[in-house]
């Protein structure tokens, strides 16, 4: 194994490093809330009881383990490898985002805290994080762009109906990004009495860490689940990325067989040269931002850029620092599908495999369609279906000119 | 003796407190803030922090997130904020200016360059928001070389052991945060300050300058009974946002606040 190999894959080091990237660049008053969190984290997450106490919770809240369903239609029509989804779709709430929301909601639940914060793009995470704090009794407020808010009103309403507060954030550029502004500056000004549950796998140290750790049940389940049906391991893995959080969930409990080839597809948005997109390991640089160092969409001057995607939940112009790494150390391909693909596989997987698959995993499920042609009969690719589209339907509907 | 610390020093010797404003570089027009700056020197401030605007300043209330966004739209760039203190200096050799702003504009700009160009233009200090002393040692050996002194946040949240370590990384003055929340926001706790001072008096014999929340003479007059030094940013940008069609009322109106401001802290 070469250096770079070891590198990968114990990370972080004790500073939340992934090499160059991670860390923990917050203003002052947070340092003393993560410096907690990560000592609650330590201790925890070495604790069989609180281990037991999420594998519960997944097992019998969030429905796990997901199925690994064989697409053989699609693969046919494909006419290359076989393509098998991780059907994250099918937990509760629809998305993958539940795992790591019921694993900090337990971690909060620790510290006693009585409120907890989140970010929220598409509405997936707020719609998890209000769905935990409903269960534990603890006052939720989702912070939410409101450019977001528009484009995902059936989310907001179930966050609502939840009993969550929604807060559109009208700062910046109305999204993702600016979601996660104002909920950094919600938890400076409630730092004693307010957890705030990250939803990917950004921002400061430790979170980039705990929130793969919660994820990577998609990778342990999909590799027993591979081997199991197949008697093998999958050729390629592909998942889409914003932040990365389904992503590295999927790679990680993969990353030292060597065999498997991953993919990386970020949001290519109206097409990488047209800079319309959403895609900072494509085709950003370095910089700092939200709390960690990673790739960013910046311009010369280091202010961070306008993102374009026809998904909410990719719109964000950095992502996890574990990724950016990943991506140096050549360990994980990054790609970019664009809108106009990603709309187009959302149709194909809904009427071939009656599946209807979140516009975020129709990245994924785009990159898919090229990869498995490319590969032969006998090969296996892992898509991870990170999240149901039914949230997408008013987006769909209106990119076909119709007003339901 | 670095500039900053010879006017601190300067100040205490003569029983006074440093009266430290704060603007956004670029707002509201371009070429609004060296004429801001000479206003504000030229009716008692002691040191000026001038903002670099950032897209997603985090630390910011709404008053310092309305200026970047405003100061952004007029295409200020880094390089713009280290000429406007390069014009300033060629008339004002004395009051000593402080850059503040987020790490990822100073990054993109290379931190080698920009400690260069930035003592050359004639800044004396920094304060990077999102910068904590445990990732701030190889930043902190480039503006050492140039001559910048670092200057570090202490929050009420920061333990005693942090306080020790930041004190130990720290250059020119502490800057206490003097509550949990953004700048501009509204629940100042004097006496939670003045005992968080105290402890942080026990650790280090660098001066403390306090800012945060404070935002007409008498909060000031109150902060400066201990502190060594108040920044009043928020209240200053407000106002001048309010009259920021109007040069010659903006500049009558901050003369008059900045000069309220130091008769309340020389009471």
């Amino acid at each position: 194994m070469s250096q770079n190999e070891r590198d990968f894959l114990n990370t972080p080091d004790e500073l939340g490093n992934f090499g160059p990237y991670g860390g923990r660049f917050v203003s002052e008053t947070l340092m003393s809330a993560l410096d907690e969190l990560e000592e609650i984290y330590n201790k925890l997450s070495k604790d069989p009881e609180f281990q037991a106490a999420f594998d519960k919770d997944l097992a019998h809240y969030v429905g796990r383990p997901s199925p690994l369903y064989h697409a053989e239609r699609w693969s046919k029509q494909l006419g290359g490898a076989q393509i098998y989804l991780k059907r994250e779709d099918l937990n509760h709430t629809g998305a993958h985002k539940v795992n790591n929301t019921i694993g900090q909601a337990l971690l909060a639940k620790y510290t006693g805290k009585r409120r907890v914060i989140a970010e929220t793009g598409a509405g997936q995470h707020g719609v998890a994080t209000a769905t935990v704090a409903a269960r534990l009794g603890l006052e939720c407020e989702v912070f939410m762009g409101s450019e977001d808010v528009k484009r995902q009103s059936l989310n907001v309403y179930r966050m609502k109906l939840l009993g969550a507060k929604v807060n559109p954030v009208t700062s910046g550029t109305k999204t993702l990004k600016d979601a996660m502004n104002e909920a950094l500056r919600d938890w400076v000004t409630n730092v004693d009495d307010t957890f705030y549950i990250i939803g990917t796998v950004a921002g400061p140290h430790p979170y980039p860490m705990l929130v793969r750790d919660f994820q990577c049940v998609i990778g342990r389940e999909a590799r027993s689940q591979c081997q199991e049906q197949t008697g093998r391991l999958p050729d390629a893995l592909v998942a889409c990325v914003g932040g990365g959080s389904n992503a590295i969930g999927l790679f990680h409990p993969f990353l030292s067989d060597e065999s498997v080839t991953m993919y990386g597809v970020e949001a290519g948005g109206l097409g990488l040269a047209s800079g319309q997109h959403a895609a900072p390991l494509c085709a950003g640089r370095p910089g700092v931002l939200h709390g960690n160092r990673t790739y960013l969409m910046e311009d010369g001057d280091g202010q961070i850029m306008h993102t374009h995607s026809v998904s909410a939940g990719l719109d964000y112009p950095g992502v996890g620092p574990e990724h950016s790494w990943l991506k140096d150390c050549g360990r994980v391909n990054y790609v970019a599908a664009n809108d106009d693909e990603a709309l187009s596989a959302f149709r194909t997987l809904t009427q071939v495999e009656g599946i209807m698959p979140a516009l975020e995993s129709s990245h994924a499920l785009a990159y898919a369609a090229k990869l498995a042609p490319t590969m032969d009969k006998d090969q296996i690719i892992v898509v991870n279906l990170s999240g149901r589209g039914d949230k997408d339907i008013l987006t769909v509907a209106e990119i076909d000119g119709i007003s339901l | 003796m670095s500039r900053i610390t010879a006017c601190l020093q300067n100040l205490k010797q003569q029983n006074k407190k440093a009266l430290i404003p704060f603007i956004t570089a670029g707002d509201p027009q371009l070429d609004a803030s060296v004429v801001l700056m000479h206003t504000l020197a030229g009716n008692g401030a002691d040191i000026i922090e001038l903002g670099i605007p950032f897209s997603d300043p985090m630390a910011d209330g709404p008053v310092i997130q309305l200026a970047d966004e405003r100061a952004l739209e007029n295409g200020v760039t880094t390089t713009h904020v280290l000429n406007m203190v390069k014009e300033f200096r060629q008339t004002n050799q004395e009051t000593p200016i402080v850059l503040m702003g987020y790490l990822n504009p100073i990054e993109a700009y290379g931190y080698e360059q920009f400690a260069k160009d930035a003592a050359e233009a004639g800044v004396d200090g920094l304060i990077v928001v999102d910068l904590p002393p445990e990732a701030a040692a190889e930043p902190i050996k480039l503006f050492d070389a140039a001559g910048l002194d670092t200057i570090f946040l202490i929050a009420p949240t920061t333990s005693d052991k942090r306080i020790a370590r930041i004190a130990a990384s720290g250059r020119g003055y502490l800057y206490y945060v003097s509550l949990k929340g953004v700048t501009g926001a509204g629940h100042l706790d004097i006496d939670g300050v003045n005992s968080k001072l105290e402890t942080i008096r026990k650790t280090t014999d660098l001066p403390i300058a306090v800012g945060f929340g404070i935002k007409d003479a008498e909060t000031a007059r109150l902060i400066g009974q201990n502190a060594d030094g108040v920044v009043v940013g928020s209240a200053l940008v407000k106002l001048i946002a309010e009259f920021q069609n109007d040069r010659e009322a903006m500049l009558a109106s901050v003369s008059e606040f900045t000069q309220s401001l130091r008769q309340g802290l020389d009471q």
